[in-house]
This record gives C-alpha cells, structure tokens and sequence, in this order.
C-alpha cells in the first residue's frame, strides 16, 4: 500500500441501520433520505469522510510527537457537515456568524477549510491562519466567514453570539448567529444567559442555539450532570422553538437545521436544536484520543446507507479515503516545512496595530 | 460646570451622534432611569439588559466582534467579578488571533469608597484591571478628564475599561467642557431628567464638541520640587488638597493624575522623580499586588540611584471587604490625614 492511501473503509457488512430505513411498500423498505437529493447525499457523505481523516490526521501528528494536544470533532461528522452546508457564508452582517466549540472541524470542512490550514494550526505553525501558531487544534478563526474565535473555556460563545446576532438584527439582512457546545457546557450560567437574553419579548434575537449531546463531560456522564429529560427543554421554558435530534444521522440533522434556520430566517426569532452525537476519540488527547467502538460510528454507518442504496460503489467510497488521506498526508508535510512563531512576535497583536504593549517600553 | 455624571452622558451623546456608538447598555441604563448615577439618561441608543453582568459583557464583546461600536455598563464593579474570565478573552483576543479581530468597545464601571457604600458598593479594581493585557485601563479624576477620556475610549480599537469613581459622580469639574453652557442651571434644564414622569421627555444636547485625553497620558496637577505623588480618581483630589495644605507650610508636592493606568506614562512620572528624588504612590485598592507596588518596584529598579528616600505605597488595607461604619470604612482607605503623614515621612528620610 502507497503511504497516502486509506486502510480498508469499507465495510463488507451488509447490514443497513433500522433507523435508517423508511417504508416504502409491503415488503421492500427504500432508503429516500428524507427526499434530500443523491448529489447531496453524496456531498454529505465525501464531507464527512474528509472531516474524519483530516481529524485522524490530526490525532496521528500529536501521536508521533509533532504537536502538544489534541481535541476535535470525530464523530460529531453526521451533524456538524449538515450545519455547514446551511451557512450563508461570508464577512459581514449580512452574512450568518458562526460561534462554534472545540469540536467545529465538520462544520468549516463543510464550508470549504482546507485540511492544511487545521494541520497547521494542530502544529502551531506561524502560517496557521487561525492563531498564528498561538492556540490548540480545533481553536478556528476565520474572519472571511464570521467564524469568531473558538475559545477554551467553555460556553462564553452563547452570550457572545447574542452580540452579535443583536447587531444582525439592526442590520435587518435576515442574517443568523449560529452557536455550538457541548452538553456539560450548558451547567455553565453563559447558557441560561443566552437563553435569557435571545427570547425576551419584543427584543428576540435570529439565533440558532445547538447543544452538540454526547452524554459526556470529559468523564462525568450525562446523568450525573443532568437532572433533565432533554436539554432542549430549558430552551422550550423561553418559548424557543426546539427540537431533540439525532445529530448521528446527516440526513435528519441536514432537515432540522433547514427547519429552524428558515424558521429563523423568517421570524427573526431563535431556535434550538439538541443533537444527539457521538464522541469516538474521548474527550481530548488528555485521555488518549483511542477509539470507542462502542458507540456509533455516524460516518461508516450513513456510509453503508450510501452504499447498500446503490448511489456510490465501494470502490469509488475508498478512493474518497484515499483521497483525503493522501490530502492529509501532503498537508503534513507541507506544515512541517514551515516556519514557527518567533520568540518576538510574542507582544504582537496585544493591541491593535501593534501598539506597544511592553511596560518597559512605556 | 458639569457633575462627573454629566459629563460622562455628554460624552455618550457625542458619541452616538458624531462617534457611531450604537449602543449603550446595561442594568437600568435605559429609560426611565438612565442609569444608578443618572451617566446615561436622556440618549438614544441605551437600552435595559437583563440581570446579567456575564451577559452584558458578552453581548458587548459580540457587538464589537461585528465592528459595531458599543458602550456597556456594570452597574458598580462590585459585581464583574464574575465577568473576570470574559474580560480575560476580551483582553486576549486580538492577540489569540494573532490580529484579526479587534474588540472596540468600552465597558464602564463605578469603583471605589467613599460613599459609605458598604461591602458591596465600595470595591475598588484598578488592581485587578491593571492585570488585564489587552485592555486599556483609565480613570479619571474630574468631569473634563471623564469626558475627553470617554471619547478617547470610544475612538480606541481595543477594549477599554472606563473606572468612574463613585464618590466623584456629582462632583462639578472647574474647567468647561467644549460646548458645555457655562451655567449649571441651564444645563441642568437641558439634560437632566425632571423627576417624576420622564416619558415625554427629551433631552436637549449642547453643540458639544470634541474633546481628546490622550489614553496613557498623565497629567501635572500640581508642581512641585520636593517629592512626587502619582494618584488617580478620587484620591488625586485628596493628594491636591494635602499638596496645596503643605505649600501653606513651605513644602512643595508635585502631584500627578496618572488618568490611565495602562499604558501608563511612565516618562512624566520618571522625569518628576528624577526632579523630586522622593515619591508616593496613593490609590484605594488593596495594598497587596497593588498597582502601585508595580510603579514603586519600577522606580526602585530604574531610579535607584537617583532616589533619596525609599518609593512608598500607600493604599487600601488588605481586607475582605469595607464596612459600612465610617469609622471602619476609614480604617479601610487611604485618609488625607495618612496621605499628609506618608509624605512627612518620606521626606524626612534621610539618604
């Protein structure tokens, strides 16, 4: 095997999720992806396997030593590629923001990330465009898009996206701030507090408000955080329209997201969605970055979805593998060739237009 | 003349007309009210945020984010200290985007005693906000400096943290703010808030016009020969009056009004104690990681030889808090009598 090829991706099961199944006649059951279309099931399907390898990729460069931490996003692929493809994406007001969490990587391949611009900041590299060589993997930045920075602690982006929408809405574009984190993040006050603030009457805000559920905060477990059924439940105590999903299938998270974004988009008011995800890699490399087999694996199983309806060969599926690996590969190489921040460059940027920021300077 | 309150709406005014301020927010600093020290009634742009100083802060960071420029309140500083990781990432962001964000927005605050404001109105955070990178930190000391500093703050690309003292909110400035009617009556009548129903009412804005404190510049308040004292807010009133006490007496203080604390203007500060060869350093927080320990750490290392008596700080007990008794609360904070007897000291010592 070539050094940029794939290992086997395709699986010689057979077998195709109930859930994913819809009747269709007495005896035959026909997958019709919620009536989305082959070319788009497909893009979800290419988006998702690039997503994965590039954060396969990114796990490997800090396994062999070449970074100093991993976190990111494998297996939040069936929700965050969705989202992404619903952005209208571009600098400015009239334009969606986006306010994502450590865990976006599936959201910006969506909206077009090259893999060597998240390569290069996983290997703090002075040409990663997102911190410069400054921050940890995962931690996007992207202007040309309204990708705020992704913050460490966790949750600030909720009431941050409430600034920002709030500006949205005076702009009066129909423009939507989109928010993402985690489950355990929403025993912070920051959640209730965009909640708070997104829903008052008369003053709502075109907000998409998403909790990405995976049943985990770092190793405490859901139910000994939680106290309620679903978290979208407090969202429905403001009045927010919401919705419970299974953030595991991109077909239904690509219908939900359309639905509360046009609902958004129409009402100028906020939704909610609470999707629920997988989490396959662990927390961060702090407790290994190892695979968990043990939960579902939302890109092989919409793979074998993909597969067993015909619209894509298992050939064809691997050489996408292999494409994105030989991507990732390249991109590797490319980022390790290039220069790292200068011990100078440290006071740049405390303030605008480098003004000095250096006591001994004043 | 203008109240430091005045002044401050003055300020806000000519921002949101000539400065692009869209929005001015905060607990109760929208109608009817318009703010705890009346700073914000009669604009346009305020509006009533929740109960929230966590929200507050981060509505105005995403409102900045945008390029929208905004001015937000926490009611009294007591209270931001939940905010604290939140002005962190304010402070940080520009430089974790290595540039490509800025955050051009001011946040306002009352701060300090003196108002027999108990433990939770008397805080002080010129500390804490001096350990904020990122941020600009000012404070100023009468109205004129409050409103050309407010203009200054709105004008600057990054964060700014606006510390107002409490105690000097109703004080009358003695220099005329450019456009501001010389009688206090007519201003009065032009923008403050009759009491009883406001709904009808409009304020009626003087042909105000603009008026810059440089952030980082200090200022003389009184010169002098014999030793330097650097304060600010309502302690640089103190530090006048104990200056113009003492000339009675043949002593002569140079009193500076440090107006920023970062950046700060190390170089007035530096050229007066090459002068004086003595300096004391006043301000209300607490005396530990003080703010003037920083300034008396860098005169000892950089004007060493050049000093004749040892850089003092004199600054708030290290207390949990200021208690509302006047006799505690002066037990607390820096006194004109202590300030008196701290420069006595300083220039009895003999080198």
């Amino acid at each position: 095997m070539a050094r940029s090829q794939a290992s086997s991706r395709v699986s010689k099961k057979k077998s195709i999720p109930a859930s994913a199944m819809k009747s269709s006649g007495k005896n035959a059951k026909v997958d019709k992806f919620g009536g989305l279309s082959k070319e788009l099931v497909l893009q979800m399907h290419d988006l998702m396997v690039k997503s994965r390898v590039l954060e396969e990729r990114l796990i490997k460069i800090y396994k062999v030593g070449e970074s100093y931490f991993w976190i990111g996003a494998p297996g939040e692929e069936a929700w965050g590629v969705p989202l992404g493809l619903h952005v209208r994406k571009g600098q400015g007001l009239a334009y969606d923001w986006l306010h994502l969490h450590y865990r976006g990587t599936p959201t910006l391949i969506a909206m077009g990330l090259e893999m060597k611009d998240s390569i290069r900041l996983m290997m703090n590299r002075a040409t990663d465009p997102s911190t410069g060589g400054r921050n940890f993997s995962n931690h996007y930045c992207f202007p040309k898009w309204n990708v705020a920075p992704v913050t460490s602690p966790i949750e600030v982006q909720y009431t941050i996206a409430c600034g920002t929408a709030h500006a949205q809405k005076r702009f009066g574009k129909k423009a939507v701030s989109i928010v993402t984190g985690g489950d355990a993040g929403t025993a912070e006050g920051d959640f209730a507090s965009s909640l708070i603030l997104a829903s008052r009457k008369g003053q709502e805000l075109p907000m998409l408000i998403t909790v990405q559920n995976n049943k985990w905060g770092i190793s405490t477990s859901y139910e000994g955080q939680h106290g309620e059924t679903h978290i979208a439940d407090r969202a429905k105590a403001f009045n927010i329209k919401s919705l419970v999903i299974n953030g595991n299938d991109p077909v239904e998270s690509y219908l939900a997201v359309q639905e509360q974004m046009d609902y958004i988009r129409k009402t100028g008011k906020p939704a909610f969605i609470e999707a629920h995800v997988s989490r396959l890699f662990g927390h961060s490399s702090a407790s290994g970055a190892n695979l968990n087999t043990q939960e579902v694996d939302p890109v092989m199983s919409f793979q074998e979805r993909v597969l067993s309806a015909g619209f894509i060969s298992k050939d064809k599926v691997q050489s996408i593998w292999d494409k994105y690996e030989e991507e990732g590969v390249r991109a590797t190489e490319q980022a390790r060739t290039e220069p790292v921040p200068t011990a100078e460059s440290v006071w740049d940027h405390t303030y605008v237009n480098n003004e000095n920021a250096d006591w001994r300077k004043f | 003349m203008a109240t430091m309150s005045q002044a401050v709406r003055m300020a806000l005014h000519y921002g949101e007309k000539h400065l692009e301020v869209k929005d001015i927010f905060g607990q109760d600093v929208g109608a009817p009210l318009g703010g705890v020290f009346t700073a914000t009634q009669g604009l346009k742009t305020t509006w009533n945020s929740p109960l929230d100083e966590r929200g507050i802060m981060g509505m105005a960071m995403g409102i900045a984010m945008t390029g929208d420029r905004c001015v937000a309140e926490i009611q009294f500083c007591d209270y931001i200290f939940n905010t604290i990781d939140l002005l962190k990432i304010a402070g940080n962001t520009h430089w974790c985007t290595n540039g490509q964000v800025q955050l051009p927005m001011v946040v306002m605050t009352p701060v300090g005693a003196g108002i027999r404001g108990s433990v939770y109105h008397s805080h002080s955070f010129d500390a804490w906000a001096s350990r904020l990178p990122g941020w600009k930190i000012v404070m100023p000391s009468n109205s004129l400096d409050a409103y050309g500093l407010m203009l200054s703050a709105i004008k600057d690309p990054n964060p700014v943290l606006f510390m107002i003292p409490k105690a000097l909110m109703r004080v009358r400035g003695e220099e005329l703010i450019p456009g501001e009617p010389a009688e206090e009556k007519e201003l009065k009548a032009m923008i403050d808030a009759p009491i009883g129903d406001r709904s009808k009412w409009k304020a009626r804005w003087p042909e105000l016009q603009e008026y810059l404190v440089p952030i980082g510049q200090g200022r003389i308040t009184r010169e002098g020969e014999q030793i330097t004292v650097v304060s600010y807010g309502r302690h640089l009133l103190i530090c006048n009056e104990v200056a113009d006490q003492l000339r009675e007496e043949g002593v002569s203080v140079e009193v500076i009004d440090l107006r920023s604390i970062y950046p700060y203007d190390w170089q007035l500060i530096k050229k007066s104690i090459q002068k004086t060869g003595r300096v004391l350093f006043v301000n209300e927080d607490t005396e530990v990681t003080n703010f003037g320990e920083h300034l008396a750490y860098r005169a000892t290392q950089e004007l060493f030889y050049e000093l004749m008596a040892r850089p003092q700080v004199l600054a708030g007990k290290n207390l949990p808090g200021i208690g509302l008794h006047a006799s505690l609360e002066d037990a607390s904070v820096p006194q004109k009598h202590e300030i008196e007897s701290a420069i006595r000291s300083i220039l009895a010592e003999v080198p």
